[in-house]
């Protein structure tokens, strides 16, 4: 009796211990997710200030008074929103025949048989680790010779074949979906294609919709290949559009322009990320694990 | 029907295996092919070939001071790496406490990571401007005194593309070591409490060890990727920071092909690259066996 009296205490203790543990390092935690944010928040504020104000070198973050004009300057140069328009031209075709090849080898990897699957597989999933600044100069040569690097080609074209990561993900996913599905498809006499569209590729769409996401995010992001690959301004993507920006206005100390494109060019990737960041999260979270 | 299977699998794969050969294969043996040779990029193939001029490039590339210099540079990011992952481990064994509002810390830590490099690299630059920059503006209000030139310092300069990057890839070692955290059984730090194992040996003994996964698959992605360091650079610096001080490889790289269009002096560092970032990933495979634990 009285040494349970003593466990009930001792629980009690360390549970009150635990507690004030919590409360500190919630703190902490709390601390450091504003340092993480802060500067953020400060671009778009910055967005928002006159000139006089950024210029100040005093520490006032919030805009006084507060300028929207700048929004409104950026949308209306033209480079900015061919820059959008660009970017929008290298998503949609890549996310639909890249996010398709993907799918339908994911399926193959995944649910058929054939030989040397394995070594195929793993022989993919190392070209991961090759730096694209290796392959950057040959690429750059081929898509010369080919007079793609007026267009957006090539940051298309390469991207349709797949996407290995993508492969990667809905092939650990279609682990998950049993086996007797297929059987019972060739039961049926129902063609792989067909098996595929009306049987698995459903079964696979969340999955393949998180990939997007991410490879959308991606597409959205990159510079190397664009500003490489890109050489006449009509062609530049939004990222290639906000670095010229950051280096022409920022001589005339025109940050409120550059943060007001700044954080338009940040916006949809942030917006898709508050989202669906529940699956994203897992996701990368998976990669580590598995 | 086994051959049928067969042939309908491989065209199902052909796409990513045909976009392998074409763009990352034959680019492998073309850049090598490249390095051999003093090329400009004219009169095509036959061009490239004309100007076959060995090993020069690479003998050239050894007393290259400025290959040097960027490959140090490059290094010495480097440091940023464990610096994110013993904060990233830290702050993941808070979140896996009872705390309100893990998902919101987690979600804050998060958006740089997927925020836009360029962006978010124009707003360091910012951020580090000497006279009106908000770390300066910060230290003038707290101390009184101006700040230093963050960017205009050859040594500061590497300090302050550390703390950026830290900054930057934060959260995905958080989110990582929270997964590793929250696959680790209750039970065995219950037995462990039992055997009288204090805090700092369950640590030791458990949490550690069996995060080495994690702590591998960080450690090797974000070493490839530190190989890797461009964008910052271009976008935060002109020209590379003052001396060059803040140039990567890849940025070295990036000039020689782009700018001076030499072709096959860039090809040899590209092939130099490939070099080390295998070695360095055949290193981590060959001892992973000695320090990461699985589960089983």
């Amino acid at each position: 009796m009285a040494g349970k009296d003593r466990d009930v205490l001792s629980s009690e203790v360390v549970s009150k211990k635990d507690r004030t543990i919590n409360v500190v390092v919630f703190i902490l935690l709390a601390l450091g997710a504003v340092i993480m944010v802060f500067p953020l928040i400060y671009m778009v504020m910055t967005s928002f200030m006159t000139k006089n104000q950024i210029l100040s070198g005093q520490l006032r973050v919030i805009p006084n008074p507060w300028v929207f004009g700048k929004y409104a300057e950026v949308l209306s140069k033209g480079n900015f929103v061919s820059g959008v328009l660009n970017t929008i031209k290298v998503e949609v075709p890549v996310l639909l025949i890249g996010g398709f090849t993907s799918s339908l080898a994911a399926f193959a990897f995944g649910k058929l048989n054939f030989r040397g699957k394995n070594a195929i597989f793993m022989a993919l999933l190392a070209t991961i680790m090759i730096p694209f600044a290796v392959i950057m100069i040959p690429q750059y040569v081929m898509f010369t010779k080919m007079r793609w690097t007026d267009t957006l080609l090539p940051l298309i074209i390469p991207a349709c074949f797949g996407n290995v990561s993508m492969i990667f993900f809905l092939r650990q996913n279609l682990g998950s979906v049993p086996n007797d599905l297929m059987d019972a498809a060739k039961l049926d006499g129902c063609s792989y294609f067909r098996t595929f569209i009306q049987i698995f590729f459903p079964l696979m769409k969340g999955a393949v919709g998180t990939q997007l996401t991410l490879w959308f995010m991606g597409i959205w992001n990159d510079y190397l290949a664009p500003v490489i690959f890109l050489r006449s301004e009509a062609s530049w993507t939004l990222q290639v559009v906000i670095r010229s920006f950051n280096a022409y206005y920022a001589i005339q100390s025109d940050y409120a322009l550059i943060m007001a494109a700044s954080v338009i060019a940040m916006l949809p990737t942030v917006i898709l990320f508050f989202c669906f960041q529940r699956v994203i999260i897992e996701s990368v979270a998976i990669s580590g694990i598995k | 029907m086994a051959k049928r299977e067969e042939r309908w699998a491989l065209l199902f794969v052909a796409a990513p295996i045909v976009g392998f050969l074409l763009f990352m294969a034959w680019p492998i043996v073309f850049a090598f092919l490249t390095s051999l040779t003093t090329w400009n990029g004219s009169k095509g193939f036959a061009g490239m070939m004309k100007r076959f001029c060995g090993f020069d490039n690479y003998i050239k590339l050894f007393q290259d001071g400025k290959f040097w210099q960027t490959l140090c540079t490059t290094v010495i990011y480097l440091i940023g790496i464990p610096i994110g992952m013993v904060l990233g481990l830290l702050f993941a064994m808070g979140m896996n406490r009872k705390i309100p509002g893990v998902r919101v810390l987690r979600t804050m830590y998060y958006v740089p990571v997927i925020s836009s490099l360029v962006a978010v690299s124009i707003l360091w630059a910012w951020v580090y401007n000497y006279d009106y920059g908000l770390l300066n503006v910060i230290i003038k209000a707290l101390t009184g005194r101006h700040g230093p030139n963050w960017l205009g310092d050859e040594a500061l300069i590497k300090v302050s593309m550390i703390i950026f990057m830290v900054w930057k890839g934060l959260g995905t070692s958080i989110i990582l070591y929270l997964a590793g955290l929250q696959n680790i059984p209750r039970n065995y730090y219950e037995a462990a409490m039992v055997d009288g194992a204090n805090r700092w040996q369950q640590f030791r003994a458990i949490t550690v060890p069996l995060l080495s996964p994690v702590t591998f698959y960080i450690l090797i992605t974000s070493m490839i990727g530190g190989f890797q360091v461009f964008v910052e650079v271009q976008v935060m610096t002109s020209n590379g920071g003052i001396g060059y001080s803040a140039a990567t490889i890849v940025y070295y790289l990036y000039q020689k092909a782009f700018e001076s269009f030499q072709l096959g002096y860039a090809s040899a560092i590209a092939v130099i690259l490939a070099v080390i970032i295998f070695i360095i990933t055949l290193i981590n495979f060959k001892v992973q066996s000695k320090w990461v634990k699985t589960m089983d």
